[in-house]
């Protein structure tokens, strides 16, 4: 390995500009050598059983490829992005006018996404005609754990209350649909959907109730408790809820009256277009995008009502909240039934989408990986968690079609297999490198000159954490 | 109740007792065995600034917390009035009905051991600070006093309806809470920094926010505990501007405090709790030239060591010197002399903490600092023997 004879460019470029490319050259080239050493008997060597013991064969392409990627990784980001230290002074001006703009870039990227996340739907359709149904689809179930994240993000992350049992309400709305619907014929999805939420948040009041003395652990304990007590009436009131075998033939959402089926009466042929299974699909991404955009705008509204503010006021200081006449019981009710609203919204969405649900939907790894995405996006953030919902259920989908992975690791390597170990790992990084979630600063609800966000290390982060 | 009082002038009927803003009658607070507070009684005035002093563990705390329900109390009766005069008949009226609180017109009348925290604070006006203090520390100044003002604003909020349809209403509701927080902001020095987290203000600027935040309930009777612990002399000095100016307000003060700088200075009633008992009442001179108030302090073991030149010096350094001015002309006989005031004696109890070393507390005299009450209970087993 030939690192430290390279020839440098020079000429007509300034000094410094030659020097920041010999530094970022040199620094590739040593990272590369590293690379290439340690990968060497990681990445170069393969060890077959054969008749007799082991045989060992060299891989050298996927070798000389992780090192040409380690190298140009690293000479880029040198280049574009470390490559601002070094050349000191003249950067610097740049820098601070950088920072200044950064919350204006971040309005604009929220804009960007939101108007990505209208258009989704066509830019699938667009560019993969083929694998269209499949993008939708991932999109819907994403959209679903961000209104379920945002659901819950109001009891754990505004009002501080470890509820460990999210799914409880979610399973709650799915059914209050599934059997309003399957029981009397003139229930539709748009008129069960009030139902469901009122019957989550009438759920959210029982389970607030026992555990408004508890604190802590305590908490989190019965949340646990209330969500397994759920799942397992659902599955053993057979006459009721049918038991394991769930309720099937749930009606699909109309719209206004219109079925997205084939032949007369149907949405295709109102609007004069050629049938096809797709429109559904759509129409259920805008439901669940709309339910979200609702959700989400209920909730920063009341961020910025007094009850927002006590929610938070809880979370910060429970006994100085009573000392200032808030009634602390209330208010946790508040939280625990808006909540537990939004989840059962989030869960009678489910019901029409599958057609069919039973308790094994309702599992606690479901409630599990609700607050897993309100924990990693930061608690209390909206567009937290957005981002961390598209992490952790884009990601484990993603990790489903990594085909190319086989040409690094040999055509014996199953990215499936591994999905849950490098999620996990994925996870851990993640916590160690953002302790506290992706968004980890807080917006003041209300300023007199200017609203400066606030740091997490101030933030209290309430009870059973 | 006038049996428990120290009257400077026996035919004036002090302020306290002819218009009480709140009295407590008889409270006993037992935690098991441990009896905090033993048949307490004492009245705060309208209008008044109200200490209430004693060395640590006295049951200071344990009194506040009863008055602004965090605790219950084991017995007793705890009034809080609105509007003038003792209100007996309305009094007796409610606590015959077994109501919580009943309000005629402009008069009131609350019954706090009946009553959860949050009614007391929402209903009785009495609001409160904490020794350890407890803001909301991620949220900024400004919000910190909003949270304050809750009960009106979710009212004007129509219970969030209106507010999550953005009625006008609601809009000007939250400017008048927010005029109020800034009225209160300037009265504690605090505007500059009103859109700063509450957690990343200097201690002395958190003790003040504490209490503007406390005045954003709209109380009628404030509760401080320990207001000036850890300030310095300037701000100490701030803090009893700033007290003056909430009493000038029509809002009563009750305050816990050791700096006996801000105490003497502002008070015009001091109460001197030790062991859960009270061991003296009445206005400043009164209170600071009482030998039982001297001895709590001081540990001494009983009057006589006040004779002894350095123990003389100890009572000056620690209640000041107008209080030797008047000990001055016959140090003993004079507050001895006084028609033995009905002060509750204190109960027998453990003598081992009085038995406090009168001489040895000259030799350290090194004593921290002038106007700070010695802590005799702390502090006296180790040096036995002196005596």
């Amino acid at each position: 390995m030939a690192v430290s004879s390279a020839k440098f460019p020079s000429g007509a470029k300034g000094h410094q500009e030659e020097s920041k490319f010999a530094h970022a050259l040199r620094d590739a080239l040593i990272a590369a050598f590293l690379a290439g050493v340690l990968s060497f008997f990681f990445i170069g060597f393969r060890t077959d059983i054969a008749p007799g013991g082991l045989s060992v064969r060299m891989r050298w392409t996927a070798w000389i490829t992780a090192v040409v990627i380690v190298f140009v990784g690293r000479l880029l980001l040198n280049l574009f992005v470390f490559g601002r230290s070094w050349s000191g002074s003249s950067t610097k001006p740049k820098s601070a006018p950088l920072a200044e703009r950064l919350p204006d870039l971040g309005k604009w990227l929220l804009r960007a996404f939101f108007v990505f996340a209208l258009v989704l739907p066509f830019v699938a359709m667009y560019f993969f005609p083929g694998r269209d149904r499949q993008f939708i689809d991932i999109a819907i179930l994403i959209m679903t754990y961000v209104m379920l994240g945002w659901g819950l993000n109001i009891v754990v992350g505004l009002a501080g209350l470890l509820d460990l049992g999210y799914v409880a309400f979610y399973a709650v709305g799915a059914y209050s649909f599934a059997l309003l619907s399957t029981h009397f014929e003139f229930i539709g999805f748009w008129t069960a959907l009030p139902l469901a939420g009122m019957l989550a948040a009438g759920w959210g009041l029982v389970l607030g109730f026992p555990v408004l003395r508890l604190r802590g652990d305590y908490l989190a304990i019965v949340t646990l408790a209330f969500g397994e007590i759920i799942r397992v009436v659902l599955l053993n009131w057979y006459d009721f809820t049918g038991g394991p075998n769930g309720i099937s033939g749930i009606p699909k959402p109309t719209f206004f009256g219109l079925e997205f089926a084939r032949g007369e009466g149907s949405f295709a042929s109102f609007f004069g277009i050629p049938y096809s299974p797709i429109h559904r699909f759509v129409y259920l991404y805008y439901i669940i995008f709309l339910l979200a955009l609702i959700t989400n705008i209920v909730t920063m509204r009341l961020r910025a009502l007094p009850i927002g503010r006590a929610w938070e006021a809880l979370r910060e200081d429970e006994i100085a909240c009573r000392s200032l006449g808030i009634n602390t019981r209330n208010t946790k009710l508040t939280a625990f039934a808006i909540g537990a609203m939004f989840g059962g919204f989030a869960g009678s969405f489910f019901a029409t989408r599958q057609g069919f649900i039973s308790p094994e939907s309702f599992t606690f790894i479901e409630s599990a990986i609700i607050l897993a995405i309100v924990v990693l996006g930061g608690l209390g953030s909206q567009i937290g968690v957005v981002i961390a919902a598209i992490v952790m259920i884009g990601g484990t989908e993603a990790l489903r079609n990594l085909g190319f992975l086989t040409y690094i690791f040999g055509p014996g390597f199953d990215p499936v297999q591994y999905r849950m170990l490098l999620f996990g790992l994925a996870m851990v990084i993640i916590m160690v490198w953002k302790p506290r979630g992706f968004v980890t600063t807080r917006e003041p609800t209300v300023a007199l000159k200017e609203k400066k966000r606030i740091g997490a290390d101030l933030v209290a982060q309430g009870e059973g954490h | 109740m006038s049996e428990t009082l120290v009257a400077p002038n026996p035919v004036t009927v002090p302020n306290w007792e002819a218009d009480p803003v709140l009295t407590v009658e008889h409270l006993t607070m037992r935690f098991g065995g441990l009896v905090a507070v033993g048949d307490l009684s004492f009245s705060v005035g309208r209008g008044d600034i109200t200490a209430l002093i004693g060395p640590n563990g006295a049951g200071k705390t344990t009194v506040f917390n009863c008055v602004t329900g965090f605790y219950k109390p084991t017995e007793g009766r705890i009034v809080m009035r609105h509007g003038p005069g003792r209100q007996s008949e309305l009094v007796e009226e409610v606590t015959a009905s077994g109501l919580r609180w009943k309000k005629n017109g402009d008069q009131g009348v609350f019954l706090l051991e009946r009553m959860p925290d949050h009614e007391i604070s929402a209903r009785a006006g009495v609001a409160r600070t904490f020794q350890n203090i407890r803001l909301f520390g991620g949220m900024t100044v400004l919000e910190n006093l909003l949270v304050a003002q809750h009960n009106r604003l979710v009212v004007a909020s129509g219970f969030s309806i209106g507010g999550i349809l953005g009625l006008p209403s609601y809009r000007r509701a939250e400017s008048e809470a927010v005029e109020k927080a800034v009225h209160w902001l300037k009265q504690t020095n605090l505007l500059d920094r009103a859109d700063d987290p509450a957690g990343d203000l200097p201690y002395g600027a958190q003790r003040r926010l504490e209490i503007a935040r406390a005045m954003c309930t709209d109380p009628h009777l404030l509760c401080l505990d320990e207001p000036a612990a850890g300030l310095n002399p300037r701000e100490s000095h701030e803090l009893n501007e700033l007290l003056q100016y909430i009493r000038g307000r029509g809002t009563s003060v009750l305050l816990i405090e050791h700096d006996m700088g801000v105490v003497m200075e502002i008070s015009d009633h001091i109460i001197v709790l030790d062991y859960g008992v009270k061991i003296a009442d009445g206005d400043a001179t009164s209170v600071r030239t009482d030998p039982k108030v001297i001895a709590a302090y001081l540990g001494v073991e009983d009057e006589e060591d006040l004779d002894v030149p350095e123990v003389r010096q100890d009572v000056i350094e620690a209640v000041g010197q107008e209080a030797i001015a008047d000990l001055a002309p016959e140090p003993i006989a004079e507050p001895a002399g006084e028609p033995a005031p009905a002060v509750a004696e204190p109960p027998k109890r453990a003598t081992r903490a009085r038995k406090a070393p009168a001489k040895s507390a000259s030799a350290e005299a090194a004593a921290p600092k002038a106007t700070r009450p010695r802590k005799p209970r702390g502090t006296s087993s180790g040096d036995g023997g002196a005596t």
